[in-house]
């Protein structure tokens, strides 16, 4: 079983605590399940593991390779508790064996980031010494510190009036980033700079789209209803829409955030359902992440399966609001995007839209091997990422 | 049996264990009100006894046990990371931290946070809900019970906004909302393992309303009311099984109080009512229109129920008949929720300004102020002869010793 050999692997790599159910408490609590499967037994396994001393730590964050959210919780929470006691106790970290768990990238990212912040706890400059080596890491946190340190410097160099260092700089630290704040941030300083920057395919939002509209959604019915492009796309076909016939046309978003917006082709409707097709060709066969950002009902349907959908209306939309493991195939790969609109009349209630992006799970974009030239025309129109909506 | 009684039993279910005790959202049975008596009501700057950072944001409130005060946190960019912080209420001490990550999703408007929801205490163990569904279960010393995702387990159990809906746990039941657009449910879990008891589904519409008690009005035993936008599903805590309802309206945001043996359910305006049971429709006191809180939850103090606007106008009402005695202007916007002993509220705005209305005088008066200077939302707490208000950034107590 794979997660098991991970685990008599993380043990062999790390130290493995000498007493007797050690591994009897780990596999309890990455037995942990749905509705509370596996609690009496991995709470019961905490007491124990949570009674570790300092040489244990690197074992249970090893423990979590592979494990799942909650059991990965049970662990960072014992590692916490055994932290505050043996520092209380005026004893030491393994700083060593910590350090050797950070430089292993094979490691799960957050027990990763939690030794380093262990290190970081009991020496700050060794911490601080770490940092550049994280730009190109597989940790978010890591990565988004490392890269914090460029935009310093390169907010530095602004501030002494040095464009060519501060470019430098911003231009680095846009390579690395993946964290949205920091990329909006680069991207604005960089455009200030007069540097070109393409956000969508930094991103890797997907721009070009066929859309489809518009079906009823009166009522809401349209969420639940399966209209033709669900059984079968058909680009060259036409059907009986809401208000009048509905046909396929081509919508090439140039916005830096790759917002599709179903209002420009089909007029600002209500109550209505709309859908977006898109073929993503990868150069190869790889685990990515569909990443959407919408504030309407939605389903996505990749490779003619149904991933995920959900019927939530207006609450607000973000970037990677939404994060829906795929397979990329090598080769053609289809996504189908149902958007539906409600029939509220608040002003804050208009956008029919969505932005889609196809990443790793980092966050770093994955381009189609021919991704198309990212459309020129106003970026920024309704380019926030994060709208707070009442 | 008669309410009278029936409250009683309610009130020795709902008796802390430690009268000092501060265990949920809006304290003892969910009223809001402390039965202490020594509390500071002329604040200056010596009130502060001390003020403390916190590891990460919120708006949840503090919930005291003992000497130990429990505070829930968000921190990263994300608000995926999720603290359960335990503080010594005499000092300020940081007693422990445990950390985790979110399971659910952290999107929520920048107004509130991730860790929204004020956690709850059974008084041997503390349960803390976030907005992103993760519901964690600790004893008092820290040590990990049990950990649920409900956002895992139910996919489609999220607000977009964020959600906020505090639990209440009834004798060995949890009572957990997570009402939604979606996926909208209540639960009743086993405090002891964190498996359900029941589940039932909600009206699809964000609900951000806490939960409170009532007697049966046969039994006088205790039903949860389940607020949301149609009204109240009056539910019996350890089944789920719906004892009694109510269709017309509720507010998704200010949650129902109850006191002296009638609940004030916020429905289009105020609706006074005694509860029901199976088979026995609540009977309507009084209604009126006219008073309508907007985020702050009612609080009846005395022979009076305030309601409070976020403008910050606090209306006065005559718990026998609904009408309006007085409004006082106070400073706002106010999303905190009026909290009191004896004769006096404290009304905390969103700006950190504390205000102590005295309601036994003639119009209301604001006796003192007290400007903290920093953001706060949540709720503020009371025990051990103190108020303990926590902002956006740290955790601050008023009096005491």
């Amino acid at each position: 079983m794979k997660p098991l050999c991970l685990l008599l692997l993380g043990s062999a790599l790390t130290t493995v605590p000498a007493h007797a159910d050690f591994k009897s408490d780990i596999a309890a609590i990455r037995q942990v399940g749905g509705e509370g499967k596996g609690n009496p037994q991995a709470g019961t396994a905490w007491q124990s593991l949570a009674k570790g001393d300092a040489k244990s730590i690197t074992s249970l964050l090893a423990a979590m390779d592979d494990a799942n959210d909650l059991a990965a919780n049970y662990l960072r929470s014992a590692v916490d508790a055994i932290v505050d006691r043996e520092l209380a106790a005026k004893h030491t970290l393994p700083q060593a064996d910590l350090e050797k768990f950070i430089a292993d990238t094979k490691r799960n990212p957050r027990a990763r980031r939690l030794a380093y912040e262990l290190i970081v706890r009991v020496s700050p400059a060794t911490g601080e010494k770490l940092l550049p080596t994280f730009l190109n890491d597989p940790s978010v946190e890591l990565r988004r510190d490392a890269v914090q340190r460029l935009i310093d410097a390169a907010d530095k160099a602004l501030a002494a009036q040095d464009k060519a260092a501060a470019t430098k700089e911003f231009s680095n630290a846009l390579t690395y980033a993946r964290d949205e704040a920091q990329i909006k941030k680069v991207a604005g300083e960089l455009r200030k700079l007069e540097q070109p920057v393409d956000l969508p395919k930094h991103f890797g939002f997907l721009t070009h789209w066929k859309l489809i509209g518009s079906f009823d959604n009166t009522k809401l019915v349209g969420f639940d209803t399966a209209y033709p492009p669900e059984k079968a796309v058909d680009l060259a076909a036409s059907y009986d829409g809401k208000l009048e016939k509905a046909r396929w046309v081509d919508v090439a978003t140039a916005n830096d955030y790759g917002m599709v917006d179903f209002n420009k082709p089909f007029g600002d409707l209500k109550g209505v359902t709309g859908y977006a097709f898109t073929e993503f060709n990868a150069a190869t066969a790889l685990p990515a992440e569909l990443r959407l950002g919408c504030k309407n009902g939605w389903k996505v349907w990749f490779n003619g399966k149904l991933l995920f959908g959900r019927d939530e209306y207006h609450r607000g939309a973000r970037i990677d609001q939404y994060r829906l493991p795929v397979e990329l195939k090598a080769g053609k790969n289809t996504i189908l995007v149902k958007v539906c609109q409600n029939e509220d009349v608040k002003d804050w209630t208009k956008e029919w839209e969505f932005q889609l992006r196809v990443c790793d799970a980092s966050g770093t974009a994955i381009l189609a091997k021919d991704r198309p030239a990212t459309p020129k025309g106003p970026t920024t129109a309704k380019a926030d990422s994060k709208k707070g909506t009442k | 049996m008669k309410p009278t009684i029936s409250v009683v039993l309610l009130a020795t279910l709902c008796a802390q264990l430690n009268a000092a005790d501060w265990l949920q959202f809006r304290g003892p049975g969910g009223t809001g009100i402390s039965p202490e008596a020594n509390l500071p009501v002329e604040l200056d700057a010596k009130s502060v006894t001390w003020k403390v950072a916190l590891t990460g944001r919120g708006l949840s409130s503090p919930v005291i046990v003992g000497d130990k005060i429990f505070v829930t946190a968000c921190s990263s960019t994300e608000q995926d990371r999720l603290h359960v912080l335990c503080f010594s209420a005499k000092t300020g001490a940081k007693l422990w931290e445990r950390q985790f990550w979110a399971t659910g999703r952290t999107m929520a408007h920048p107004k509130t946070s991730v860790a929204a929801n004020t956690p709850c205490s059974d008084d041997k163990r503390v349960f803390c809900l976030f907005s992103s569904n993760d519901l964690l279960c600790l004893d008092l010393d820290g040590n990990v019970l049990w950990l649920r995702g409900l956002g895992r387990d139910y996919p489609n159990a999220s607000n977009s906004l964020g959600m906020a809906a505090s639990p209440i746990v009834v004798g060995d039941t949890l009572v957990v909302p997570v009402e939604n657009d979606s996926e909208s449910f209540s639960a009743g879990i086993d405090v002891a393992t964190g498996a359900n008891r029941w589940k039932r589904d909600r009206p699809k519409l964000a609900c951000w309303a806490t939960p409170v008690l009532v007697p049966d009005a046969k039994s006088g035993q205790p039903l949860v009311v389940l607020q949301s936008g149609p009204g109240l599903s009056v539910v019996d805590a350890r089944t789920g099984r719906e004892a009694w309802y109510f269709t017309d309206g509720a507010s998704t945001m200010s949650s129902s109080v109850f006191a002296g043996g009638v609940l004030y359910v916020p429905s289009k305006g105020m609706a006074a009512m005694k509860p029901g049971a199976v088979g026995v429709h609540p009977e309507t006191v009084w209604h009126n229109n006219q008073l309508s809180p907007a985020t702050a939850s009612p609080v009846v103090l005395g022979d009076k129920l305030f309601t409070l606007n976020s403008a910050g106008i606090l209306s006065a009402a005559d718990i026998k008949d609904g009408k309006r005695l007085w409004q006082l202007r106070t400073t706002g916007p106010h999303s905190a929720t009026p909290v009191g002993f004896g004769k006096h509220l404290y009304l905390v705005n969103e700006k950190g300004l504390v205000q102590v209305v005295d309601t036994s005088a003639p119009e209301g008066a604001v006796v003192s102020t007290l400007d903290l200077k920093d953001t706060i939302i949540g709720t503020p707490s009371i025990a051990g002869g103190a108020v303990f208000i926590r902002s956006d950034k740290a955790l601050v107590k008023l009096g005491g010793s």
